[in-house]
């Protein structure tokens, strides 16, 4: 699995890193839900450095496509909000 | 995965879709993709450009400004020496508002110091994946059918266009803080021609816009704490017991570098 920290780098990932990541990326999306600013920055962040630190670096003369696609690590909650609630990050 | 990352994953996948649905023939699909890319490597060295810009403005701006906080102490000096109070009091409160300035101006060259050095790896990276996509593309051209290439085409320009779109985020993220930092330093300039940091004994008597404006952005605890050290360092009667740190540098430069 590829995954894609968006203005960093892609990162190859073992599929049975797939649950884990989940359960992480699901714990993102109830703190913004939520509203809860605080909580935020440090659930994002250990989101970001699973994929870091369990994935490898996809070589920059490699072209592949990603599975994921994570927001940039300065995300602000605001930003982040209206990612999850579809307004997104990337104009249409 | 829904949610927070979903959306992401779709507009970027939207967006290279996009881009590959353009031709039937897969050689015209390459060969536009690869010239999108290069006009995308383009834009993205002018976004740098525009980074690079917009932080040396805010450099020139900080230069000066520093320039204008030395000038008012020293003109504070004088005026309290000279026994002129109020003239003193006015020129802290312009030090005093020049001084926020330079350190908001300081933590918004850090960032756009920050966005630059980000776009520029960015742009690095683009350049490596349009390069191998230059190459990968000659090689379908050459070596794969019709059908079969473009299987290939549609994985090159996936890898290509998701680069491109990440970069074109980063761009768009670069120039709203630009824009924001712009307005900024639009806002000091605007203080500076209207004469805010301008030599302080051309003031008039009564009370002028300039001063209204500046009681209300000044800081008047830390300006009142100003007029008691330098009083302190003037040897003036009633000054609060200011601690005697600024011994050594009695002249308006020196003491200045002290926030």
């Amino acid at each position: 699995m590829i995954v894609r920290i968006s203005g960093e780098d892609q990162y190859r990932l073992e599929d049975s890193e797939r649950q884990p990541l989940n359960e992480l990326e699901n714990k993102v999306v109830a703190i913004v839900e939520a509203g809860e600013i605080d909580g935020f920055k440090d659930a994002f962040a250990a989101l970001l450095e699973f994929v870091r630190s369990h994935g490898s670096p996809v070589g920059d003369d490699e072209l592949e496509g990603s599975d994921v696609i994570l927001p940039p690590a300065d995300v602000s909650f605001q930003e982040a909000g209206r990612e999850f609630t579809g307004e997104g990050l990337i104009p249409d | 995965m829904a949610g927070l990352t979903g959306r992401m994953s779709t507009v970027i996948k939207a967006k290279v879709s996009k881009l590959l649905d353009r031709a039937e023939d897969p050689a015209e699909t390459l060969d536009y993709s690869y010239q999108k890319q290069v006009e995308q490597l383009q834009n993205v060295k002018k976004g740098i450009a525009d980074v690079v810009t917009a932080k040396k403005r805010l450099q020139m701006q900080e230069s000066s400004l520093q320039q204008s906080v030395v000038k008012l102490d020293t003109q504070a000096r004088q005026a309290l020496a000279g026994g002129h109070e109020d003239l003193a009091r006015a020129a802290l409160e312009r030090k005093n508002v020049a001084q926020t300035e330079l350190q908001s101006l300081d933590t918004q060259v850090t960032e756009l110091e920050q966005q630059q050095e980000k776009l520029t790896e960015s742009e690095k990276k683009l350049r490596a994946k349009i390069e191998a996509f230059r190459t990968k593309k000659e090689v379908i051209k050459a070596q794969y059918s019709a059908a079969e290439a473009q299987v290939r085409i549609s994985e090159a320009a996936t890898g290509v266009g998701e680069q491109m779109a990440d970069v074109g985020l980063a761009m768009q993220r670069a120039v709203d803080k630009t824009e924001n930092m712009r307005a900024r330093a639009d806002a000091v300039s605007e203080l500076e021609t209207a004469g805010t940091f301008d030599d302080v004994t051309q003031l008039g008597s009564g009370e002028d816009d300039i001063d209204r404006q500046l009681k209300e952005l000044s800081s008047q605890p830390a300006v009142d704490e100003d007029l008691a050290k330098m009083k302190a360092e003037l040897g003036q009667g009633d000054a609060v017991p200011a601690p005697q740190i600024a011994s050594g540098g009695a002249d308006g430069g020196q003491a200045e570098s002290k926030p």
